[in-house]
């Protein structure tokens, strides 16, 4: 499942932007928003999910149960 | 390679018996190298920021810190507060606006990058912005302003870019304090936590000052004043910075109102009172200079550190402002300001010379409303700020400033606010003003603090120097009798606004 950015809890700092190692991540209308179809939940590039363990507000990062895993 | 921490700055200006680059005109006991790096910086010489003015360009979003005391979720139009930003700009956009910037105020000699969040966090949009200032402005001087965590990696580069003022926020050097202040760092795609995120960071701080000053970058060091957490601990932050060669330490009040949304604001931890901040800064200036005029501006601060001038510059208007950058008009401007401020000096150590006769222990605190220039040329009900200096036979010193609410709004003055400003000044003995009306003055003499309006437009230091020696007079003839004054509250978070 990927993950997918709240957006009414978002700073858009693009903190998450430069970490994410599918270049995931994109500014879209004054937040962040995640490419469900790019994001891999970071497996096989780190022990976690770089925007999750980037963003400075917990909780804003998390994971879209709505989409099947990638 | 130069050690820098040997010499005395431009940080605190004369006063402690000593020359230095406040008392004298301008340069002191500073080498000719780092004097022209500091003398037209507002922020590296108390003495230079009533004359010159500095830019922040909001282009570095992202943290890879998080600290108690910081929200940048949260910006207020009138709040002067670091993290806050109304918008942010790409590179390109913040060079236009430092062009914009420079044409329409010549003296502002500094551009720096401070955020909202780490600039080195942001490395890219950080160093894009240098190189295009670099190239459209070749005259304004470069600064950045970091947390530390990546300084080692990039030392090399804020070389490269002749980036040669870095400022750098240190509160502790023992983790274990670390750790009440920071609840992580992200580090090499890792967020780490705890006692081991207060070592990473300490480490790293520690070894970017050391590799910054031994290829002669001036360093400032940002201690954020936490009472119960870091207070006392900051002497030892103080020798270590000193130690490894930092040029200036400034000690900031920690900015804790709840509606701020920082975890500190939250818990109610409070920040420090105007007198015990001055109590550790005054014990750490043996150690090395001290940094007093700090507004803790925000990241997009614009014009004289008093003075906010970011309103006028939105992204918006500066697209539309058709722009030449004139290197010629601003050089002509700033060689007047050169002209004023040795005047300046010049002044004051003529009042001075007479000063020096006297002899009394008596030290006491003045406020001074000023809108720059070094001059007494702001109307009481006007000011948003007092400078406060500390008057004693040896001159008057600059010891901080005190941000206050607009006495008058829309032409009449408010009982509350007037409340106030008395609470802000309450330590100081007088307040100097350019002009003040019958009604703030008498509630004033009443609280204790003389209003002083017979040196309007008149320069700061001198005025004050001569206003001590009457003082003494009137003291020593039994016209009036000399108390100790009380304690004053730091405003928090700056000017909030009518509405």
């Amino acid at each position: 499942m990927p993950f997918k950015i709240i957006a009414s809890q978002c700073t858009s700092c693009s903190a998450c932007e430069q970490e994410c190692p599918n270049v995931a991540i994109s500014e879209k209308g004054g937040t962040f928003v995640i490419d469900p179809k790019k994001c891999t939940e970071c497996i096989g590039h780190f022990e976690e999910p770089q925007c999750v363990a980037v963003c400075p507000v917990d909780n804003t990062c998390v994971i879209d149960t709505s989409l099947p895993r990638y | 390679m130069q050690v820098i921490a040997e010499h005395k700055g431009c940080g605190t200006s004369g006063g402690s018996g000593k020359a230095s680059c406040g008392s004298q005109a301008g340069q002191g006991e500073l080498p000719t190298e780092i004097w022209e790096k500091v003398k037209n910086h507002p922020c590296y010489s108390e003495e230079a920021h009533h004359h010159y003015a500095r830019m922040h360009v909001a282009v570095a979003p992202a943290c890879n810190v998080q600290c108690n005391y910081c929200n940048r979720k949260y910006d207020c139009a009138n709040e002067s507060r670091p993290g806050v930003v109304s918008e942010k700009l790409t590179p390109e956009q913040a060079a236009k606006k430092v062009v914009a910037v420079a044409s329409t105020i010549p003296q502002m000699t500094v551009l720096g990058i401070a955020g909202p969040g780490d600039p080195l966090a942001n490395p890219k949009k950080t160093f894009k912005t240098f190189e295009l200032v670099a190239k459209a402005a070749p005259d304004i001087k470069l600064c950045l302003s970091t947390n530390g965590l990546m300084l080692p990696d990039y030392v090399d580069t804020i070389a490269r870019f002749k980036i040669d003022h870095v400022t750098i926020t240190i509160n502790m050097v023992d983790p274990e304090i670390g750790a009440k202040i920071y609840p992580w760092i992200f580090y090499n795609h890792k967020r780490y936590t705890g006692l081991e995120a207060a070592k990473i960071l300490n480490d790293r701080q520690l070894q970017g000052l050391e590799m910054l000053t031994e290829r002669g970058i001036l360093c400032k060091i940002n201690s954020v004043m936490i009472p119960g957490i870091n207070d006392q601990h900051l002497l030892e932050v103080n020798k270590a910075v000193k130690s490894r060669g930092a040029f200036l330490h400034n000690i900031m009040p920690l900015i804790s109102a709840p509606e701020h949304g920082t975890l500190f604001g939250l818990s109610g931890q409070r920040g420090p009172t105007a007198r015990e901040l001055k109590a550790l800064q005054d014990v750490c200036e043996g150690e090395m200079n001290m940094m007093r005029h700090c507004r803790q501006c925000r990241a997009d601060a614009v014009g004289l550190l008093g003075e906010d001038r970011s309103a006028e510059f939105t992204t918006e208007k500066v697209m539309t402002m058709d722009v030449k950058y004139d290197l010629e008009m601003r050089k002509a401007y700033q060689a007047k300001v050169e002209v004023e401020r040795v005047a300046k000096v010049a002044a004051e150590q003529e009042e001075l010379a007479e000063l020096a006769s006297e002899m009394s222990g008596v030290k006491l605190l003045v406020a001074v409303a000023t809108k720059g220039s070094g001059l007494i040329n702001e109307h009481f009900g006007h000011a948003k700020e007092f400078q406060v200096y500390e008057l004693s036979t040896t001159g008057a010193k600059f010891v901080g400033h005190r941000r206050v609410d607009h006495y008058c709004r829309g032409g009449y003055g408010e009982e509350e606010s007037l409340a106030t400003i008395i609470r802000a000044i309450d330590d100081c003995h007088a307040v100097f003003v350019a002009k003040i009306g019958g009604c703030p003055k008498s509630n004033l003499l009443k609280a204790g603090i003389e209003p002083v309006d017979q040196y309007a437009h008149e320069f700061i230091e001198k005025s004050a120097i001569a206003w001590f020696k009457s003082y003494l007079e009137r003291v020593q003839s039994g016209e009036i009798q000399h108390v100790k004054r009380g304690e004053a509250a730091i405003r928090q978070g700056a000017l909030i606004s009518a509405a």
